[in-house]
């Protein structure tokens, strides 16, 4: 075919361009020229200027005054500009665009023209950007030219009504006959193209699909000759008969035959066929290996065959093309959960694509690690992923953070191991944790009190080398507030103990308080536990107490509020200091699974004295104090005065929710009208009362008044004073 | 396939093809970003990267990329086979394929395209039969294209071998 001369010239002219700007100019002459020619009458040089618009419209500039231009090409007699008019219209003109509606009637001709290359045009336009309306017009012709026209035709035709249902799932019934009958036909072309339809049809519609599962014999036959005759020369791509055919096939029997005991059974051989004959030199082999692999681990296969699946990808981690290492991970990845034992004899390859070079394949090892990490290889696949969280990629620091806290959670041998890669981690990503490791870690070192003199070490050794790592530094401040007095010491059974004085200790502190590296709440965490060593040390108080009273005029207002409120504690209170700063208790999980790591610091068990008036500023009380009491004591009584006695009984509903009983009773001589209770929570927990039973408590406690209410945590990033 | 896209080391577009219904816009958008990611790429990576929702196969052909965005049940494997296969079918048209070719005369690429793939599938797998449709249709434009330089005058008919074969089936 003659090169467009005009076109080209056009095209050299824009290529010399130096600049942008120069390139600029000579499109906007080309494009005024381009205009005035569309306007002007026939003068056989149309194709060259449509294709000319094209070719600028892909630089990116706009050409939709081209639109029309489309429409009236196609309507052409001549065949050169049909074919430019309708690549016209498959760049230019969309669905989204009206004048794709005017090329319907077009179309429409074409798809009955004498010349089969006419129709092609408009099949191939239809099939490309046919919007639904167009869809429903021709679905009729559509399905004629899958009857009755040559293999051409009926190939293009075929894929054709793919689009079609596509677009307007309902015409699927349509085409269900005609495609059945085509995967009889010879042509390679017809029959790949009836298998798609044929998917296609299945895919969306579950009887359809019932319907075409008889057909999995001729599939099976179709495969067969495929993979065992000899070399056909038309279809042969490396030793491979007609691969892109066998992907289908193999495709669609996937579909019959899952969830379905007698397809599965009718495909057995052919793909344990398939699975061993199959060349997997070269990509193309390894291509249909690929899908046959899919296809078995889909279907109800016998266990034989899965085996040789799985065995089949884990000859592809082996392989020296990355792509296919790529391709048996994701497969792996969907199998892990169903045939979990299979995939763990691969587990020593995956773990070694951590260290591929490619960041895909990486993500893909990590996201198998983590899936096959259990009890017994806890310890070796930690060593693996935390060696792999020191080098690996930015983007996945995240998630790897994640995957080792919840694998060490689930499977940690002993709690020594599970704090220690909990502090791994945190001082080799710390800033790629999430929030709730703070609290949890703090929970987790709590609990394990045996441990506490060992974590405080470990803790008070990371922070002396390095107080940049947020997350890690929050907790080492915390550790050291509640167990700074093991620091001092000077011993420790499961650790070489420091030799520090309490100066020491608070230097350390301090310097978190004062380096700019460190966030508001982490120097909210230095605060308090520089307060808390006040009762756990002897000499240093009144460090610690000018460390306070400097900081009560902070700019920051947290920082502030909280010296002004332990200075109040130090001056006015000092006879409750000891009991407010008293070692946490274990802390009950479910209650404190979801309060923020802010709260959680605050945690002081209040003791409630039954009958003592509440003191408002030298109470910080928390969630955890609140939920604390409450699941210890099953009923406490709250008021008691002048014969009038309240209790108080809680019973919890979920782990974040309660329910209180409040009941009140009169013992005096006289009935006491009008009573009403009323109650005020912090702002972190939300309260609903309900009606009490009545308003008027009896005399001499012969009958009691009962108020329920519901009262659940609410996530609040601040923790007020109780103020009533 | 939702579409392919062929770009130059340069990122400049050479060929794209869509389909599914986008606005000009979200073409551009996508176009730029995706050719951005594809080209920070370093040379022995995977071919298979996962971009927004979708699965891009990708390869390197001189100075030409090749990409594809193929949907979720889409084998990527044999999407590496396809492109492989057009560009076996640019080759065998032009004679030893460069860029110049694909950028001079685009409109073919698009032709050639048109005949092996339809709607995103791949319509016909033999290359023999790719390459004998494209000849037929050139030959179609030529000859209507002969007939009306004939018809204006412009040509005068000439028996020698290269225009008689014109009239040959």
């Amino acid at each position: 075919m003659s090169p467009s001369v005009p076109l080209q010239e056009m095209i050299r002219a824009i290529r010399s361009a130096r600049t942008q700007c120069e390139e600029r100019g000579v499109i906007q002459r080309e494009c005024a020229a381009i205009r005035a020619q569309f306007r002007q009458a026939d003068n056989g040089g149309r194709s060259h200027n449509l294709a000319k618009l094209l070719y600028v419209h892909m630089l990116g500039y706009p050409a939709h005054f081209g639109q029309m231009e489309c429409v009236r090409m196609i309507a052409s007699p001549r065949y050169s500009e049909k074919r430019v008019g309708y690549l016209g219209a498959m760049m230019l003109l969309d669905e989204k665009q009206d004048a794709s509606l005017l090329i319907t009637n077009s179309i429409k001709n074409d798809l009955s023209n004498s010349n089969q290359y006419i129709q092609s045009l408009a099949l191939c336009t239809l099939a490309c950007m046919g919007s639904a309306e167009m869809c429903r017009d021709l679905a009729p012709e559509i399905d004629r030219l899958l009857r009755a026209s040559n293999s051409y035709i009926k190939k293009k035709a075929a894929l054709c009504a793919v689009h079609i249902v596509r677009k307007v799932h309902d015409l699927g019934e349509l085409f269900t006959k005609a495609a059945r009958s085509l995967l009889t036909e010879k042509n390679h072309g017809v029959v790949h193209g009836a298998v798609v339809l044929i998917t296609e049809l299945c895919e969306r519609n579950s009887e359809t699909l019932e319907r075409f599962r008889k057909t999995v014999p001729d599939l099976v036959q179709i495969m067969k000759g495929l993979v065992i005759s000899g070399y056909s020369p038309d279809h042969d791509v490396a030793g491979i008969s007609d691969p892109f055919l066998q992907v289908r096939i193999l495709r669609l029997l996937r579909i019959l035959g899952r969830n379905n005991e007698a397809a599965s059974d009718a495909m057995n051989d052919l793909l344990a066929q398939v699975a061993t004959n199959t060349d997997s030199t070269k990509t193309v082999g390894n291509a249909v290996l690929y899908e046959t692999v899919l296809t078995v681990l889909d279907i109800k296969s016998e266990s034989g065959l899965r085996v040789l699946a799985v065995n089949i990808l884990g000859r592809f981690l082996l392989n020296n093309d990355r792509n296919i290492r790529y391709i048996a991970m994701t497969s792996l990845q969907k199998i892990v959960g169903t045939d979990h034992n299979a995939v763990q004899r691969h587990r020593g390859t995956i773990v070694d694509c951590l260290k591929d070079q490619d960041a895909s394949v990486k993500r893909r090892a990590l996201e198998l690690s983590l899936a096959l990490v259990s009890a017994s290889n806890i310890r070796s696949m930690m060593k693996e992923l935390l060696s792999f969280l020191s080098s690996c990629p930015p983007e996945l620091r995240s998630q790897t953070a994640s995957g080792i806290f919840n694998a060490a959670e689930r499977y940690a041998p002993s709690q020594r191991w599970h704090i220690d890669t909990i502090l791994h981690v945190l001082t080799t990503a710390g800033g790629d944790v999430r929030d709730e490791t703070v609290p949890n870690l703090i929970q987790l070192i709590t609990n394990t009190s045996e441990l506490h003199c060992y974590t405080v070490h470990k803790l008070y050794r990371a922070l002396l080398s390095d107080i940049s790592q947020q997350p890690l530094v929050q907790v080492a401040c915390w550790c050291i507030g509640e167990y700074g007095d093991l620091l001092l010491t000077g011993e420790c059974q499961e650790t070489e103990p420091v030799q520090v004085t309490e100066d020491y200790v608070l230097d350390v502190l301090e310097t978190v308080l004062q380096s700019h590296m460190s966030s508001p709440s982490t120097r909210g965490f230095a605060l308090t536990a520089t307060m808390k060593l006040s009762t756990r040390i002897t000499e240093n108080v009144d460090r610690i107490r000018s460390i306070v009273s400097i900081y009560g005029s902070c700019i920051d207002v947290e920082l502030q509020q909280r010296a002004v409120e332990y200075n109040a504690l130090f001056k006015k209170y000092d006879h409750m200091r000891a009991a407010v700063l008293e070692r946490m208790p274990v802390i009950e999980k479910n209650s404190q699974g979801h309060t923020n790591g802010e709260t959680i610091k605050e945690s002081q068990t209040v003791k409630v004295k039954p009958g003592e008036p509440q003191q408002p500023a030298n109470q910080v009380q928390a969630n955890a104090a609140f939920y604390t009491v409450f699941s210890i004591v099953a009923t406490v009584t709250v008021y008691e005065k002048d014969g009038v006695t309240v209790t108080l009984s809680c019973e919890k509903q979920s782990d974040s929710g309660l329910t209180v009983t409040l009941t009140a009773s009169n013992s005096t001589e006289s009935d006491i009208r009008g009573f009403t209770l009323q109650a005020a929570v912090p702002k972190s927990v939300q309260l609903h009362m309900k009606a009490p039973s009545g308003d008027s408590l009896p005399a001499r406690g012969t009958a009691k008044l009962k108020t329920r209410a519901d009262m659940s945590e609410v996530y609040e990033t601040k923790v007020s004073p109780v103020t009533s | 396939m939702q579409f392919m896209l062929l770009f130059s080391r340069q990122g400049k577009l050479r060929l794209q093809k869509w389909y599914v219904p986008l606005s000009d816009k979200e073409k551009k958008k996508i176009t730029r970003e995706l050719v951005q990611t594809v080209l920070a790429r370093k040379p022995k990576m995977c071919s298979f990267l996962e971009w927004r929702d979708l699965k891009i196969v990708y390869k390197r052909y001189a100075s030409l990329y090749f990409c594809c965005a193929i949907e979720d049940q889409d084998n990527e494997l044999i999407t590496l086979e396809i492109i492989h296969r057009y560009v076996e079918l640019l080759d065998k048209y032009f004679g030893s394929v460069c860029e110049l070719d694909i950028i001079f005369n685009f409109e073919k690429a698009y032709f050639i395209l048109d005949e092996f793939l339809l709607g995103g599938e791949a319509q016909e797998t033999s290359k023999k039969n790719v390459l004998k449709a494209i000849e037929q249709a050139d030959l179609l434009q030529e000859n209507i294209d002969f007939q009306m330089r004939l018809f204006a005058g412009m040509v005068v008919p000439n028996m020698a071998s290269e225009s008689s074969g014109l009239f040959q089936n």
